[in-house]
């Protein structure tokens, strides 16, 4: 069982790893592409040639982001097969299906209209290389749609139907898993936040040519166009942080509960707004929840429902089966003590169907199936010793919360500040700590857009698929020792990787500060 | 124009823009690397898709998935 634990610990190491690092660059590819193709844009309505040069500029950074970033994501893929193959297997159509129109769709979109954006500006038309970088914005925007759906299937598995027989889960509605309440809201946030970091890299670079002196126009001409992006970015952002929240309240009480640290819920629950949280305390003990907290009256219940006065449940209540039902209406469900003996009895149903299969008996398969369907919503219940197991890492969740709304608070600002002193107070723009601001806004923008998935997967433990499969049930019976060690080799492969990109990006901005970017090749 | 013309007209495209790159030789011999590393090495000798490996047919791999999950 120790090893056992370890191989469960490694495996979700390798796969936070190799996520992370792949999320470091897929942002920056999905929120570069469109403020690259707004440049190009203004290019062609005005035909003004620095705007020229100012895309190609931008366009190299993207493409030495995407060529780093490519194929990161098929580790992942690896990883399904090799450390999760129980869980590779369960989930059955519903992975596999969107993962091949990405695949697909990704390839395809790629091969064709990145090419034409870097090979063909002397090749094709103006308008059909506009078109082209609009179509590699569009394309790689629409890639994240299909992972980001698999991604929210876990999150609120829907349009699914598990098969005992073939032992995978059956997708009998694409629309409902396509359209997925979770996932629109999930792809709408995970893109808009790729155009803030995009931005704060278009910024940040900015200002260091700004801070060199080195092409000072251009850099002018980048920051205005990036802050308008940002700001639009964080703008929406934030309202599908909104929207994500009350997905959340409904289908996830848990990391919502989580991400506030709340273990007893009330009508017109408050937000915490900054705060130390108790990381002793446990579900059902007399601990005070916080060590100290700025409280925002309201802000819970608004956030969650959007009614001030509705009530939230917290850890202890949901364990209680306390739950708010799609209405917002306070609903007394099945408590998590009594799911954890139907997930059992729902196991037991799938050994004595697995059983009947052998020896072909169709009644006892048929009283096994209706015993699996009555149970299957909390099959991944029966996994779990008590209900506390069902509780995900409090202080984890709730301080990445904190810092991904408190640096998204703070970019918001800061696009709004540049905007200012772009039409307003230019000569602020001249001053070396504005320069540093926007430099350092750089690791800000990755660590709040890190912070986010943080919440959104260590919030979502111990389910790999919600209420049906736990993470320590989905990871294949292989020894510790082999997944540590592909731990280690992608650390240092990734690292390399990444030092690889900061340095040939490096290289290249130097170089262009000792020449004229707005000077179209 | 004949199709052998077009298949032409997109080699050279490809070609050209090959030909024509400077920052770009530098990704291009990174993503070659890159995908030597990741399907010739660590996909061959480090992540067998074990329920292919270790199973025949798709009966036998449920029938281990489910002896996994519910003993």
């Amino acid at each position: 069982m120790n090893d056992l634990m370890s191989v469960v610990d490694w495996s979700r190491a390798q796969f936070a790893l190799t996520a992370m690092y792949h999320w470091l660059f897929v942002p920056l590819t999905i929120g570069l592409s469109l403020i690259v193709a707004i440049m190009e844009t203004i290019y062609v309505r005005t035909g003004d040639a620095k705007w020229k040069g100012i895309t190609k500029f931008w366009m190299t950074l993207f493409g030495i982001n995407f060529a780093c970033g490519v194929a990161t994501g098929i580790i992942l893929e690896f990883e399904f097969g090799t450390n999760w193959s129980n869980y590779s297997w369960f989930v059955g159509d519903i992975f596999g299906a969107p993962l091949a129109i990405e695949g697909l769709l990704a390839f395809f979109m790629e091969a064709t209209f990145v090419a034409v954006m870097f090979f063909g500006w002397k090749k094709v038309s103006k308008g059909f290389h506009l078109a082209s970088t609009w179509l590699t914005a569009l394309g790689v925007s629409l890639s994240a749609l299909w992972i980001l759906i698999a991604n929210a299937w876990m999150q609120n598995p829907v349009g699914m139907r598990f098969d005992p027989s073939q032992m995978r889960n059956v997708m009998d509605n694409f629309w409902e898993v396509a359209f997925n309440a979770v996932a629109m809201n999930k792809f709408f946030h995970a893109v808009t936040s790729g155009w803030v970091l995009a931005a704060v890299f278009v910024v940040g670079v900015s200002s260091w040519l700004l801070w060199r002196k080195s092409n000072v126009e251009a850099a002018k001409k980048s920051m205005k166009v990036a802050s308008w992006v940002g700001l639009a970015g964080a703008v929406l952002v934030a309202w599908t942080g909104d929207g994500s929240a009350v997905e959340v309240a409904r289908v996830q009480p848990m990391k919502l509960a989580a991400m506030e640290g709340l273990y007893n819920g009330s009508r017109g629950q408050s937000l915490v707004a900054l705060g130390v949280v108790n990381a002793d305390k446990r579900p059902g003990d007399t601990q005070p929840e916080m060590h100290f907290s700025i409280d925002i009256p309201y802000g819970l219940s608004i956030l969650a429902t959007h009614d001030p006065n509705a009530f939230v449940p917290g850890i202890n209540d949901l364990i209680d089966g306390i739950e708010i039902n799609a209405a917002g209406d306070t609903v007394n469900t099945v408590s998590y003590a009594e799911r954890i003996v139907l997930g059992k009895k729902a196991q037991d149903a799938l050994r004595a169907y697995g059983e009947a299969e052998k020896t072909g008996d169709a009644e006892a398969m048929a009283a096994a199936q209706a015993v699996i369907d009555a149970n299957f919503k909390y099959f991944g219940y029966g996994y779990l010793s008590s209900p506390e197991d069902a509780v995900p890492d409090v202080p984890l969740t709730f301080y990445s919360f904190r810092i991904m709304v408190m640096t998204g608070g703070y970019l918001l600002l800061l696009f709004v500040v540049l905007l200012f002193v772009s039409y307003r107070k230019t000569s602020v723009l001249e001053k070396g700590w504005l320069h540093w601001v926007g430099i350092l806004s750089i690791p800000v923008v990755w660590i709040c857009s890190q912070a986010g998935w943080i919440v959104a997967e260590a919030g979502r433990q111990p389910w790999v698929i919600q209420d049906v499969l736990p993470t320590g049930a989905a990871i294949s019976d292989i020894p510790a020792g082999s997944v540590a060690t592909t731990f280690w080799i992608f650390a240092v492969l990734f690292t390399l990787l990444l030092f690889a990109e900061i340095s040939i990006m490096l290289r290249f901005i130097s170089k262009s500060t000792g020449s004229d970017i707005e000077a179209a090749k | 124009m004949s199709i052998k013309d077009s298949a032409y007209k997109v080699w050279r495209f490809y070609a050209d823009g090959f030909r024509g790159m400077t920052v770009g030789r530098s990704l291009w011999i990174l993503i070659l690397a890159k995908l030597a590393i990741f399907f010739l090495i660590l996909k061959l000798f480090f992540f067998p898709d074990l329920l292919e490996r270790d199973y025949d047919n798709d009966a036998d791999r449920a029938q281990a998935v489910r002896e996994n999950l519910t003993r």
